[in-house]
């Protein structure tokens, strides 16, 4: 135990660098990833047919890949069609675009739970579509969206560590260095699972109360 | 004001309406009856573009609705309507749904709109729920808001489909109220309603529609007291029976 925490005093500063990037890539792939997925969800449901199969045709597309591919694609083949990033800009990418699909799925399922009812009292007022979506129907949607986006953003956190196969040095890239170089590998990753642990567990209380907070608006 | 010319519409190979004629004039209030199913409710949903029809001509003085065309928002501003299940917007309060078309789609400014929603919730009887969201309401406050929310847009006439029939039968009498109100304004309705006493009290005319045609229209006294068709007179005896 006491050559654990000498280890920890040794190791931890190292492995806060790789929390830094972590923290740095999951924040920034949430963002891009926020800013797709609603892209893709308002064209899945605007009234433009030939805009929502496009729509469908992306988000199944990202859907059917796995992360680690799209991640080795952008890194790796878009320098040989002159686009070169740098491992953290080809992670965040990735990383954004490969949950833009979820976010999508999710956004989607929100608009679409609003009762017809509200469509048809904005259409009787005169509201364009965009006034519709911007005034009715999201405000109302938010509050279906924002307990699985919050279950999205600790999936992100944890997916994040994909970027290390790309060589983006966060906390699961560090702790693995670390432990090949010392083979202390108990001690090293222990540390990375209990840090992990440490980013995720504020947004799982964020969640729950999301979910009890949606619980009361509903009753 | 209101025109429809041999209004043909078919849901998925069932016609619902097969060849509907009809005009309502300015200050007029026309009452729908006639059982469920014959139409009636798709009737006023074209008339204000929220369904497309496949035949015929709907005219709003002399503009065609077309719920393709961009012209329809502007012939939705003049032609409100009140729904059977009020739809109200739930996340704002009874002032901010009245004065959301204003607002939002007239441009009208916040200072302006604010009073006048206030008149028009006090004319409805709800001046003291200003700041209540639809929730907070009972189902005959809430259809009496969502009169106000039509009544904001200045409109030239208020479709109402079927504005009771979801309401606890105590509540029904404050919202025709409201209803009766509005008919001695001069207000020009058209209501699908099976309020067949209200009908014969407040309504000019009255259409009887079943499967999609209409049997017989003419001043409401003629056609709720004398009806000339076999199956008017059987519908009224059915709705009118004493318990």
């Amino acid at each position: 135990m006491t050559r654990y925490f000498a280890d920890a005093r040794e190791f931890v500063p190292i492995l806060l660098q790789g929390v830094w990037l972590t923290i740095v890539v999951t924040f920034a792939s949430l963002v891009l990833s926020t800013l797709l997925g609603m892209v893709w969800a308002l064209m899945r449901v605007c009234r433009v047919r030939a805009l929502q199969q496009l729509a469908k045709g992306i988000v199944n597309a990202i859907r059917g890949v796995p992360i680690i591919v799209q991640l080795f694609y952008i890194y790796f083949v878009m320098p040989e069609l002159g686009v070169t990033l740098t491992a953290l800009q080809a992670s965040i990418i990735g990383l954004g675009i490969a949950y833009s699909a979820y976010q999508a799925e999710n956004f989607r399922a929100g608009i679409e739970a609003i009762d017809k009812g509200q469509v048809e009292a904005s259409e009787s007022l005169g509201m364009s579509w965009g006034l519709m979506m911007r005034r009715v129907v999201l405000p109302q949607a938010v509050k279906i969206i924002l307990p699985p986006y919050g279950n999205i953003m600790i999936m992100m956190l944890k997916d994040s560590s994909q970027a290390s196969t790309i060589t983006v040095a966060e906390l699961t890239l560090k702790g693995q260095l670390i432990a090949a170089s010392t083979f202390k590998y108990t001690s090293v990753l222990t540390m990375v699972a209990v840090l992990y642990l440490v980013m995720s567990v504020p947004l799982i209380l964020f969640v729950g109360w999301l979910e009890r907070r949606m619980q009361r608006a509903r009753s | 004001m209101i025109e429809l010319v041999d209004v043909h519409k078919s849901f998925g190979g069932v016609e619902v309406l097969r060849g509907i004629s009809a005009e309502i004039g300015r200050g007029e209030v026309v009452c729908i009856v006639g059982p469920s199913g014959s139409g009636k409710s798709t009737i006023l949903r074209c008339i204000n573009g929220l369904e497309a029809y496949d035949g015929g001509t709907v005219t709003i003085d002399g503009v065609r609705v077309d719920r393709q065309s961009p012209g329809i928002k502007s012939i939705r501003t003049q032609i409100s309507m009140v729904f059977q299940r009020f739809n109200l917007f739930p996340h704002r309060t009874a002032l901010e749904n009245v004065i959301e078309g204003p607002v939002y789609v007239k441009g009208a400014r916040r200072e302006d709109a604010i009073p006048r929603a206030r008149e028009l919730l006090a004319r409805v009887g709800l001046a003291g729920k200003a700041d209540a969201y639809p929730a907070e309401l009972s189902g005959g406050q809430m259809q009496r808001v969502a009169i106000a929310r039509a009544l904001a847009m200045q409109p030239k006439a208020i479709l109402f489909d079927e504005p009771t029939s979801s309401l606890d039968p105590e509540l029904v009498g404050e919202v025709l109220a409201v209803m009766r109100a509005l008919a001695e304004d001069g207000m020009t309705m058209v209501v699908v309603t099976h309020e067949i006493r209200f009908a014969q009290e407040v309504a000019d005319r009255v259409l009887f529609l079943d499967h999609g045609t209409i049997l017989e229209g003419g001043p409401a006294k003629q056609v709720l007291t004398r009806p000339q068709h076999a199956r008017t007179q059987e519908f009224l005896r059915r709705v009118l029976r004493p318990i």
